[in-house]
C-alpha cells in the first residue's frame, strides 16, 4: 500500500468539523431558539383510518398558555396547496400514477396512526401538549389495511377512492418477450419468494423546525433538520405556501445524520412557517423519538418474487423480478422513483444477465410512508440479486464465489451497457472479490464451520457482490424518466482579497465531512493551504442554489460543481497574471500557488492576482471583471459506480437462536479517494445499518389495528457497540472514467453489500439442516423457530 | 410530563408521612422506571416524594449469613462491591446486567423490587436466593413480596428500606436479553445453599416465579445433565413481538442449564 | 410550581428557575444555554443526554433538575481546557469517532467515566460500556478504537 500524503487529495486529514461537535459547540436547530418564539405540538392521529368528523378546538384554547390552535379545514381555507411528490411514475398501461393530496394537516381523512390532525401553539411545549391533550377530535373509524397483499385484493377498503385496489402504479421495465423466451429455454431456474422488510431510519438528531416570520420585510425563515435546504424552499414555497424564493429562507444548521429520511419535505416544515406567518411570532418543533417514529418516512417494504435463468455452465440467461412495493399512505417526496428508477435499473448488478424484467406495484397502506432510506432501491435489489445466486449456486452445485465469478462483467467490457439502462463505466469486480476472499480466509472456511460444529454452533459463510449507482443524472434523463428535478450541482468558489477563499456548495454535510473533504479537494486544486478555505452550506440565502445530498452524490456532482468553479477561478486567475506579467493568457500556467509564464521564472502568487482581482488599478479593465468569484453548475452525464464484495462470517447458537457475527470483510471499489479515512468511516456506518437490518431492525404494524409496534428503542432494535464487531474495510480503486475527478460514491454502499452476505452466511450456517432462506431480520427467535422446525422435520 | 409537587425527605420517617398525606403520591428511588414513566404523561402523581436524600438507606454490608444491601443502593454499587462479589457473584453479576452504565448509576434495587416489571432482573434474585424485604413497618419473606405484574406485598405509604440475601453456596444468573430494550425475555437465577436448590425465572411470566420440577431435580443432582430433558410448558407465559411463549419455554431451560453450568 | 435550584455546572455555582417536573437536560440546554448534551429519545436509551453528576455518567433526560441540587454536573462544555481537548475528545477526533456529531457529547462523557473505572478497557469491554450510547453513524468501529486510544491517554 502507498503512504498517503500529509494534505491535500488522498490524506486522512481530521476533521475540522470535530472541535465543535467534540466540544459542544454544534448548532443543530433544536439549539436554535428565536426571540418571542411559541412552540408547536402536533395532534397526530390515533386511528390507522378514521374520518374526521369534528374538531372542537375550544378546550384547547383554554388552556394556559394556549395561543392557537389550526386544523386541516383551516389550512384548506387558506389555500394551502399539497406536499408534492417529485417523480412521475407510469403504470405499464401508459396512466400517470395515482398521486392522492396531502394536505399538511389532513382535512377530513386521517390514513394512518401518526398522521397530522392538528396544530396547539402556545408559550412552551409543555403547555401546547397540555392544550392538545385537550383537543376533541371526534373520529369516524374506517377498517385499515395495514398488508400489502391484502391490500390488493379486489374488494379491500380503498384508502384512497381514486386508487382501486389501493395501487399507485402498475410499472413494468425491460424485456419480457425476452425474458420469458430465455427461460424456457435455461438448464435451470432458481426462484425465490422474499421480504425487505421495512425499516426506520432513526437518525439520532429527531427531525426539529423553525418558522420565522418578519414582518417587517415579508420574509419567512425556516430552520430545518433537512440535507436539500434549497428542495425544500422550492418545494414548500412552489407547492405549499405560495411564498417566492425571494421571501423564504431555508437553513438547514448542523443535523444529525439524514440516511436519506431527512431528504424529503415534511409537513411540519410547512406547518411552522405557515403559523408563524399567521401569528408573526416564531414557531418551534421538535420531534420527541416516539413522533419521529410515525411521521419520518420509513425505508424499504418490499415482497418480491425473483427468478434467475442459468445453463448448464452456471451462466446467467435472464431475470425476473415481480415486487410489491409499499407507498404507506401518501406519497413522500421521492417515494415513487425508489423501487422502480433506482430498483430496478440496478438488476444486472455486476453479472452479464442478457436480458432482464422486473415488474414492480406499488400500493397504498395505512401505513406512514415510505421513500428512501439509505441506498434507497439499491438495497432491495442487491438483496434480490444476491440471495438468488446464492439460491442457484446451490441448487446447481457450485460453490457461490465461482458462480459469481463466471458471470461478473470482465474487467475489459467497460464501458458496459446493460439491459437495463444503466452503462456503467468502470469497475473490476474480480479483485475486490479475491481481497475479500483472501482476507475473509474464504478457502479455509470449512475447518473453521467443523471446528464450531464440535462446540455445537453452526458456523456459515456469505459472500456479497454488489454494484450501486451513485449520484443520479443526467437531468435531461431523469426527467425523461419521470423525474420533476434537475440533479445538476451547484458550487461557488469566492476568492477574497488576501486570497483566503470560502466555497460554497449546494451539497449538505450531515456526518459525511464536506467541510473537510471539499476543503481538502479545492487546497489541491487551488493550490492555496487548506485553513484559508472555508467551506459554506445549508442556508439558501448564503448558497445561491443546490439539490443537497442524498444517494452518495455530494463529490461526484457537488465536487465536480466546485472543481468547474475553481477552473474558472484559475482561468479568469490566468487572464490577470498574464496582464500583469505582460505575457499571452496561453503562456500562463497555474502550479504550486503561482501563475507563471511557461519556461521563464516570472510569475505572480495568487495571493497577488486575489489582491489584483479587488484592488483594479493595473487590470484589464476593458476586457475583464473586477473581482475573483465564480460559480458553476455541474450536471453530471452519467451516475457513478461503486462495486466490491462483502463477506460475513456467522455462529448461529441452536439453543437460542442468536447469530454472532465472527468477521466481517469488505473490499470496495470507490474510484479515486479524496480521504481514506472518512471513507472508511462511511462505510463502516453503511455496514452497521446493513447489519442492523439483516439481524435486528424489523418495524412492525399491528395487523388489524395498524398501531406500530415497534414505536421506540423499547421495541425497534438499534444496533448497539455490542451488537457489531470491528470491520475489515480495505478498497481497490479504479477511477471513475465519467467525470473528471474519478470519484465514486461511497456514502451507502456498506448498507447495500452487507445485508445479503449476512443473510447468505445465517444460510450457509443453517444449510445442513435444509434451510434455504431466512427473512430479515434474522433475529433469535426467527432463527430459533426455523432451526426447530427442521430439526423436527428432520427427526420425523 | 405533568406538574406535581417535589419532596426530598431526610427520613423515612418523613417519607412516609409525605406519602400518607399526598393525594396520589408516587415514591420515587433512582427513578429509571417512574420518570420515563412520566415523560410519556402515562401517570400523574400529585406529588413525587424523592427518596435520593435518605443515605442510610445506601449501602452493602455483611450481617453474618447474609449481605444485607440498602434499597437506595444504586446496580451499579452492588455490580462494583467486592463484599458482594466475594459473598454471591452471581448477585454482583445480575446488578452488572441491568440497564447500561448510567441506568446503573442512578437505578437501585429497592425501585427495581417495588416495580416488579416482569423482565425486571432483582426479582430473581430475590426469590431464589430466599432473601427477606425490610420495610418500615415488617419483614416480608422474599417469595411473598412479588404478587403479580407490577404487583407487590407492599402496603400503601410503606417503603422498601433493605434486602437480606442470605449466602448461598453456589449462585448464578443468565439473562437472555430482549434485543431492543435489553430487558430480561428469560432470566435464571439458580441458587444452591441453606434453602435448598432454588430456580427463580423472570422475563418469562406476569411475575417472578420458581420453577419447582428444575429445582426437584438439581437438588437430587445438581448438574446441567439433571435438567437436560425437563421443559417447562409454554401456558401461561408472555409472548410478544419479541418472543412467543413456546420460546420463552424452551429459553427458560436454556438458560436455568447455562446458570447451573456456570454454577460448576 | 417553579422553585429555583443551585448547582455546579462545569466548575461554576449556576442558580435558575425550574419546575418540579423540568429534566436535568432542560434545565441545561434552556435555562443555561448549554446545548451541547443532546435529546435522541423519550425511552432513557439513546445515551446523547450523558452528563457527569457528582462524578458519574448520568442520562440527564432521566433525572429531574431538582434531583440535582447541591451537585457538581460536568456537560461536554466543562471537558476542554481553555488550551487543550480532554484526551478522550482528542482521541474521537484523531480516530474519527464521530460523523454528524449528534450522539458525540454523550458518546465522549461516558468514554471519560468508563476510562475512570476501567482505566485499560478492553475492546470488548467499551462495546459492552457502551450499550447505553446509541449511534448511527459510525458502525461504532471508530468510536471504539477511539475510546480504547482515549482511555490510553488518560492513563498517561
Amino acid at each position: 500500500m502507498n503512504a498517503q500524503p500529509e494534505t491535500g487529495i488522498g490524506a486522512s486529514v481530521r476533521r475540522r468539523e470535530d472541535f465543535r461537535f467534540l466540544t459542544g459547540r454544534g448548532n443543530y436547530t433544536d439549539d436554535i431558539n428565536r426571540p418571542g418564539q411559541l412552540h408547536a405540538w402536533i395532534v397526530r392521529s390515533p386511528h390507522a383510518h378514521a374520518t374526521i368528523e369534528a374538531i372542537d378546538k375550544a378546550p384547547a384554547l383554554a388552556v394556559p398558555g394556549v395561543v392557537a390552535v389550526f386544523t386541516g379545514a383551516d389550512m384548506v381555507k387558506a389555500g394551502v396547496g399539497s406536499l408534492p411528490c417529485g417523480w412521475l411514475i407510469n403504470s405499464r398501461d401508459g396512466s400517470p400514477m395515482i398521486e392522492p393530496p396531502h394536505i399538511p394537516l389532513s382535512p377530513e381523512r386521517v390514513r394512518h396512526v401518526g398522521d397530522q390532525v392538528a396544530v396547539v401553539i402556545a408559550e412552551t411545549r409543555e403547555q401546547a401538549r397540555d392544550g392538545a391533550e385537550q383537543l376533541v377530535v371526534t373520529y369516524g373509524e374506517l377498517p385499515a389495511i395495514i398488508s400489502m397483499t391484502e391490500a390488493i385484493k379486489p374488494g379491500a377498503p380503498l384508502i384512497w377512492d381514486q386508487a382501486p385496489q389501493n395501487s399507485c402504479y402498475d410499472w413494468e421495465f425491460g424485456d419480457r418477450a425476452g425474458v420469458e423466451a430465455a427461460f424456457k429455454g435455461a438448464h435451470h431456474v432458481a426462484r425465490l419468494e422474499l421480504v425487505n422488510n421495512r425499516l426506520v431510519p432513526n437518525a439520532m438528531e429527531p427531525r426539529a423546525a423553525i418558522g420565522d416570520f418578519d414582518r417587517g420585510t415579508g420574509e419567512y425563515t425556516l430552520y430545518t433538520t433537512s440535507q436539500n435546504p434549497h428542495v425544500i424552499r422550492l418545494l414548500m414555497g412552489a407547492y405549499v405556501l405560495n411564498i417566492p424564493e425571494s421571501k423564504l429562507r431555508v437553513v438547514a444548521p448542523d443535523v444529525g445524520g439524514g440516511f436519506g429520511s431527512k431528504i424529503f419535505h415534511y409537513a411540519e416544515e410547512a406547518i411552522v412557517t405557515w403559523a408563524a406567518g399567521k401569528l408573526h411570532k416564531p414557531v418551534k418543533w421538535t420531534a420527541d423519538r416516539s413522533e419521529s417514529f410515525m411521521s419520518d418516512a420509513h425505508g424499504r417494504d418490499h415482497v418480491t418474487v425473483v427468478e434467475l435463468a442459468l445453463d448448464k455452465d452456471g451462466k446467467f440467461l435472464a431475470l425476473h423480478e415481480k415486487t410489491l412495493a409499499n407507498m404507506g399512505a401518501y406519497l413522500s417526496t421521492f417515494s415513487t422513483c425508489i423501487p422502480t428508477i433506482l430498483h430496478s435499473t440496478l438488476l444486472a448488478g455486476v453479472y452479464t444477465t442478457p436480458v432482464i424484467y422486473a415488474e414492480v406495484r406499488a400500493v397504498f397502506t395505512n401505513t406512514v410512508p415510505v421513500d428512501a432510506y439509505r441506498g434507497a432501491g439499491r438495497p432491495e435489489t442487491t438483496f434480490l440479486l444476491e440471495r438468488i445466486v446464492d439460491i442457484a449456486a446451490d441448487e446447481m452445485g457450485i460453490d457461490p464465489v465461482e458462480l459469481r465469478r463466471r458471470n461478473f462483467i470482465p474487467k475489459d467490457a467497460f464501458p458496459y451497457q446493460t439491459p437495463v439502462a444503466l452503462q456503467y463505466d468502470s469497475g473490476d469486480y474480480f479483485t475486490t472479490l479475491e481481497m475479500a476472499t483472501k482476507a475473509a480466509d474464504y478457502a479455509g472456511f470449512e475447518a473453521r464451520r467443523a471446528e464450531a460444529a464440535r462446540r455445537g454452533k453452526y458456523r456459515g459463510i456469505g459472500v456479497s457482490s454488489y454494484i450501486e449507482a451513485c449520484g443520479i443524472a443526467p437531468s435531461q434523463v431523469v426527467g425523461a424518466l419521470g423525474g420533476r428535478a434537475g440533479l445538476y450541482e451547484s458550487a461557488e468558489v469566492r476568492v477574497h482579497p488576501t486570497g483566503s477563499v470560502t466555497v460554497f456548495t449546494g451539497t449538505h454535510s450531515h456526518g459525511q465531512g464536506h467541510e473537510t473533504t471539499f476543503a481538502q479537494l479545492v487546497s489541491d486544486l487551488l493550490q492555496v493551504p487548506m485553513e484559508s478555505v472555508e467551506i459554506v452550506h445549508g442556508d439558501t440565502n448564503k448558497v445561491a442554489f443546490g439539490m443537497g445530498t442524498y444517494g452518495s452524490r455530494s463529490l461526484a456532482v457537488g465536487g465536480m460543481a466546485i472543481m468547474k468553479a475553481v477552473e474558472k477561478v484559475v482561468n479568469k486567475g490566468k487572464k490577470i497574471a498574464a496582464h500583469l506579467l505582460e505575457a499571452s493568457e496561453a503562456d500562463i500556467e497555474y502550479k504550486d500557488g503561482k501563475f507563471q509564464v511557461a519556461g521563464t521564472d516570472k510569475a505572480k502568487a495568487f495571493g497577488e492576482i486575489a489582491l489584483t482581482a479587488y484592488v483594479p488599478h493595473n487590470y484589464p479593465m476593458e476586457t475583464l471583471e473586477p473581482g475573483l468569484d465564480e460559480s458553476a453548475f455541474y450536471d453530471p452525464k452519467n451516475f457513478t459506480f461503486p462495486s466490491g464484495t462483502h463477506i460475513c462470517e456467522v455462529e448461529v447458537d441452536p439453543d437460542t437462536g442468536v447469530t454472532e457475527i465472527v468477521n466481517f470483510v469488505a473490499a470496495d471499489d470507490f474510484g479515486r479517494i479524496i480521504n481514506p479515512m472518512i471513507v472508511d468511516g462511511q462505510v463502516h456506518g453503511g455496514i452497521a445499518q446493513g447489519i442492523g437490518q439483516a439481524l435486528l431492525e424489523g418495524c412492525i404494524y399491528d395487523q388489524q389495528s395498524g398501531q406500530l409496534l415497534t414505536g421506540s428503542y423499547m421495541d425497534y432494535c438499534m444496533p448497539r457497540a455490542d451488537d457489531l464487531v470491528s470491520f475489515k474495510v480495505e478498497t481497490h480503486n479504479v477511477p471513475a472514467v465519467d467525470n473528471a475527478l474519478g470519484v465514486k460514491g461511497c456514502g451507502e454502499a456498506g448498507a447495500i453489500g452487507s445485508p445479503p452476505a449476512v443473510i447468505n452466511a445465517i444460510v450457509d450456517a443453517l444449510s445442513s439442516l435444509g434451510v434455504r432462506h431466512v427473512e430479515m431480520p434474522a433475529t433469535p427467535h426467527r432463527l430459533w423457530q426455523i432451526i426447530n422446525e427442521k430439526r423436527a422435520a428432520k427427526a420425523a | 410530563m405533568y406538574n406535581f409537587e417535589y419532596h426530598k425527605p431526610a427520613s423515612v420517617a418523613d417519607a412516609a408521612a409525605l406519602i400518607g398525606k399526598a393525594e396520589d403520591g408516587k415514591l420515587m428511588a433512582g427513578g429509571m422506571t417512574l420518570l420515563p414513566t412520566l415523560k410519556q404523561r402515562l401517570a400523574q402523581p400529585s406529588d413525587l416524594i424523592d427518596l435520593g436524600g435518605l443515605a442510610d438507606l445506601v449501602g452493602i454490608k455483611r450481617e453474618g449469613n447474609a449481605v444485607v444491601i440498602g434499597a437506595m443502593t444504586t446496580h451499579g454499587a452492588v455490580a462494583a462491591s467486592a463484599e458482594v462479589k466475594q459473598a454471591i457473584p452471581g448477585l454482583a453479576q445480575l446488578a452488572s446486567w441491568i440497564g447500561d452504565p448510567a441506568v446503573r448509576n442512578r437505578g437501585t434495587l429497592g425501585g427495581s423490587i417495588c416495580n416488579n416489571d416482569p423482565a425486571a432482573d432483582y426479582p430473581g434474585a430475590v426469590v431464589a436466593l430466599g432473601a427477606t424485604v425490610t420495610t418500615n413497618q415488617r419483614t416480608i419473606a422474599g417469595e411473598d413480596f412479588f404478587t403479580g405484574m407490577f404487583e407487590t406485598a407492599l402496603e400503601e405509604g410503606e417503603i422498601v428500606q433493605s434486602v437480606s440475601f442470605p449466602i448461598p453456596e453456589k449462585a448464578t444468573y443468565e439473562k437472555f436479553r430482549n434485543p431492543a430494550s435489553r430487558y430480561a425475555i428469560v432470566g435464571a437465577f439458580v441458587a444452591k445453599g441453606p434453602n435448598g436448590v432454588r430456580v427463580a425465572i423472570t422475563g418469562a411470566g406476569p411475575t417472578v416465579f420458581r420453577w419447582k420440577e428444575a429445582e426437584a431435580a438439581l437438588a437430587a443432582n445438581f448438574s446441567p445433565s439433571a435438567i437436560e430433558g425437563l421443559k417447562h410448558p409454554a401456558d401461561g407465559l408472555n409472548g410478544d413481538i419479541h418472543a412467543s411463549a413456546e420460546y420463552r419455554a424452551h429459553l427458560v431451560g436454556v438458560m436455568t442449564k447455562r446458570a447451573v453450568a456456570a454454577a460448576g | 410550581m417553579a422553585s429555583t435550584v443551585t448547582m455546579t455546572v462545569n466548575g461554576k455555582s449556576v442558580t435558575g428557575a425550574v419546575e418540579a417536573r423540568t429534566l436535568l437536560v432542560h434545565f441545561l440546554r434552556e435555562t443555561l444555554g448549554l446545548t451541547g448534551t443532546h435529546v435522541g429519545c423519550d425511552t432513557s436509551q439513546c445515551g446523547a443526554c450523558v452528563v457527569h453528576v457528582d462524578g458519574k455518567s448520568v442520562k440527564s433526560c432521566t433525572i429531574l433538575a431538582v434531583q440535582c441540587a447541591g451537585s457538581e454536573v460536568t456537560t461536554i462544555e466543562g471537558l476542554a481546557t481553555e488550551d487543550a481537548l480532554h484526551p478522550m475528545q482528542e482521541a474521537f477526533r484523531e480516530h474519527h469517532g464521530l460523523q454528524c456529531g449528534f450522539c458525540t457529547p454523550g458518546m465522549v462523557m461516558s468514554a471519560v467515566d468508563l476510562a475512570k473505572t476501567n482505566p485499560d478497557p478492553s475492546e470488548h469491554e467499551v462495546r459492552e460500556w457502551l450499550e447505553g450510547n446509541l449511534c448511527r453513524c459510525t458502525g461504532y468501529h471508530n468510536i471504539v478504537k477511539s475510546v480504547v486510544a482515549g482511555a490510553k491517554a488518560m492513563r498517561g
